[in-house]
């Protein structure tokens, strides 16, 4: 049965490996010079003005093969299922070959046992090996990258560490149920695409925040959190609050409010709240104090009581949270093979 | 000597559909047997629900002594060759054989290869590029080259020229001679069956009509021709299977063990076909409630 499967495979699996070790070979051999350059770079860099300057350049250099290489971490999966889960099944019962090879001297359970098993643990395979060795390349990157592309942004995330081991297996096995469920090849394909893409959306965006209970905290307000101060024409002051968190870079921000002196929120991340009782006329945050960021004007905002108020997943989370986020896909993914096992030994004929 | 099929009031239901119903029957081993019955009469299903690709609703089935499709060594004393006789289109004739030969125990490998050489087919073509009478081939080859008790074929010629039928009969019939082993095969057209099996099963309107042996059959079914007369005034060991009138004759198909000395009646033997048309003709109980309605 092996022989069969893998037969039947080979094909595919060795077109995949041919492309997975064509990208291993460009990461590997772009990666070297990637981490002399930011090695030598980091060197070179003493002031913490000129290093933000250092991993500006850098990203800015390698930003269209970083969003590449994301892309290629979050396709796979999908095309996994699609291509391999969802035909598993299907092709057999559409060409009748299902009826050749349940009357061989094999049960349909080991049969199925075998395809899932050996198909799967390639798909996985597959998958891991290409979201290890893009993490591996992109580890620079990753520590100079912007706001909105840092390792725990949903995007990077996903596609880092062993998450896309979980979404290949789920995404396998998913395709493999709804193709025994649908029995015909392309509406199994695109019911597999809608439901994984779904999936992963509402993953980052409604579970992910809490698979760990977030850590909110107050934080006084400086030039990190903030995007800027601003003078209205009325001579009201205000301060547009940010999404970064002082003491805490690189963490995921659920949420980031300026809070006034009695806790309530008067804006939220991006917005300008109207901070009460600064004097736009005299002190430090008059126009005639120079720029308010740089001199006193953030103490005078914070003496009044006014705080940045965030809820924030840390980035020493990273890693229990990958693993996390891949139990649950695995958990998923044994579902839906124990739905396989399920149907073909009740329903499927 | 033990049975190959034997069924108790078996029943196979779709939804509301009953695509077979209330089947008794209890096949001994060493024949040829001929499922015959319209296309939609349930051979199918019963053929599936011996090799256990199916679960039946209603009732028992046992093959060879076991349930069907349990485990691997009912499956092998069972083959199965599928109707239109799928083939992995991708793979070659000699991976097939590699197929077979991996996922049997008994795989006779010298007996596949033979034939396929006998065949003339070449192992390294893929099935797919294969004609519809040597895919039927290759998969005959399949099923006989693993060797089993019983061989279930669902409808194996009907997708076949004449030629390629006769063939595949022909080779289906030198197998049986040369090892010992029953079949059940399936098909809507009585004359493929005729040349090759020695036991009929006639299905129809999802119902087992009459089995048996073909012989034993034939010896007890006549055609009387005779002067009109109501089927209630028969001998009462005369069984009617179908029965047609016109003003002043009937004409009668009947199963009887007792000669027939009634001597107002002209008695001939019936072909193997007549007898399968006069029981797939045989109006259900709810059609003959219609009729007599609509003659009212």
């Amino acid at each position: 049965m092996i022989w069969l499967t893998w037969r039947q495979l080979r094909g595919s699996a060795i077109m995949l490996a041919i492309l997975l070790a064509l990208l291993v070979a460009i990461l590997g051999l772009t990666g070297s010079p990637l981490a002399a350059d930011y090695a030598s770079g980091l060197a070179a860099c003493t002031r913490g003005e000129e290093c933000l300057g250092f991993y500006d350049q850098l990203f800015d250099d390698y930003e269209i093969p970083f969003l590449a290489s994301i892309l290629v971490v979050l396709l796979l999966p999908a095309l996994i299922g699609l291509f391999w889960g969802a035909p598993l099944i299907t092709r057999e019962l559409e060409a009748d070959t299902h009826l050749l090879v349940w009357n061989q001297s094999i049960t349909r359970t080991r049969w199925l046992a075998v395809k899932l098993g050996l198909t799967g643990l390639l798909a996985v395979a597959a998958a891991g090996l290409a979201g290890l060795a893009v993490t591996w390349w992109s580890g620079p990157l990753d520590q100079s990258a912007p706001q909105g592309f840092a390792l725990m942004d949903p995007l990077v995330f996903s596609a880092r560490g062993i998450a896309p081991l979980g979404y290949a297996a789920f995404a396998f096995a998913l395709g493999v149920t709804v193709g025994m469920l649908v029995r015909r090849t392309l509406p199994a394909m695109a019911l597999t695409l809608v439901i994984f893409a779904a999936v992963q959306i509402a993953m980052p965006m409604l579970v992910r925040p809490h698979l760990i209970p977030p850590v909110t905290g107050t934080f006084e307000i400086g030039q990190e959190n903030t995007d800027g101060f601003g003078i209205n024409r009325d001579g009201t002051f205000d301060v547009r609050i940010g999404a970064a968190i002082p003491g805490h870079a690189g963490a995921w921000v659920l949420a980031s409010d300026l809070v006034d002196p009695s806790g309530r929120t008067i804006a939220s991340n991006g917005a300008e709240g109207v901070v009460k009782g600064v004097s736009t006329t005299s002190g430090p945050c008059a126009p005639a104090a120079g720029p308010p960021s740089a001199n006193g004007c953030p103490a005078e905002v914070n003496r009044l009581g006014y705080r940045q108020k965030a809820t924030y997943q840390p980035i020493e989370r990273f890693w229990p949270l990958q693993w996390i986020e891949t139990g649950v896909y695995a958990l998923f993914a044994a579902g839906l093979t124990w739905l396989c096992f399920w149907w073909i030994r009740r329903r499927l004929t | 000597m033990t049975a190959v099929l034997q069924a108790q009031g078996l029943g196979k239901r779709y939804g509301k559909r009953w695509a077979l119903r209330e089947c008794t029957i209890d096949i001994p081993a060493g024949h040829v047997v001929g499922l015959v019955g319209h296309n939609g009469a349930g051979k199918t299903t019963l053929l599936k629900l011996a090799s256990g690709q199916l679960e039946p609703t209603a009732g028992d089935i046992t093959v060879l002594g076991g349930r069907p499709g349990d485990r691997p060594a009912q499956l092998a004393r069972v083959g199965f060759v599928a109707q239109d006789t799928p083939a992995y289109a991708g793979l070659t004739v000699a991976e097939h054989l590699r197929l077979g030969a991996r996922l049997n125990p008994r795989w006779d490998a010298a007996m596949a290869r033979e034939r396929i050489a006998r065949l003339g087919l070449d192992p390294t073509q893929r099935a797919g590029k294969l004609s519809g009478g040597q895919r039927a081939q290759l998969a005959l080859t399949l099923g006989l080259a693993k060797r089993p008790e019983l061989l279930i074929l669902d409808e194996p010629v009907a997708s076949l020229d004449p030629l390629a039928r006769r063939e595949f009969l022909q080779g289906l019939m030198e197998a049986t001679a040369e090892h010992e082993f029953s079949v059940v095969l399936s098909s809507h057209l009585v004359s493929d069956l005729e040349r090759i099996c020695d036991y009929l099963i006639v299905l129809s309107d999802s119902r087992v009509q009459v089995a048996g042996n073909v012989d034993r059959l034939l010896a007890t079914h006549h055609r009387l021709t005779g002067p009109r007369r109501d089927p209630d005034r028969l001998p009462a060991g005369q069984h009617v299977v179908s029965g047609r009138h016109t003003d002043r004759q009937s004409t009668y198909v009947v199963r009887t063990d007792a000669p027939i000395h009634d001597p107002a009646w002209t008695v001939t033997r019936l072909s193997l076909e007549d007898l399968v048309l006069a029981y797939m003709d045989k109006p259900t109980a709810a059609d003959r409630r219609a009729l007599l309605e609509v003659q009212r």
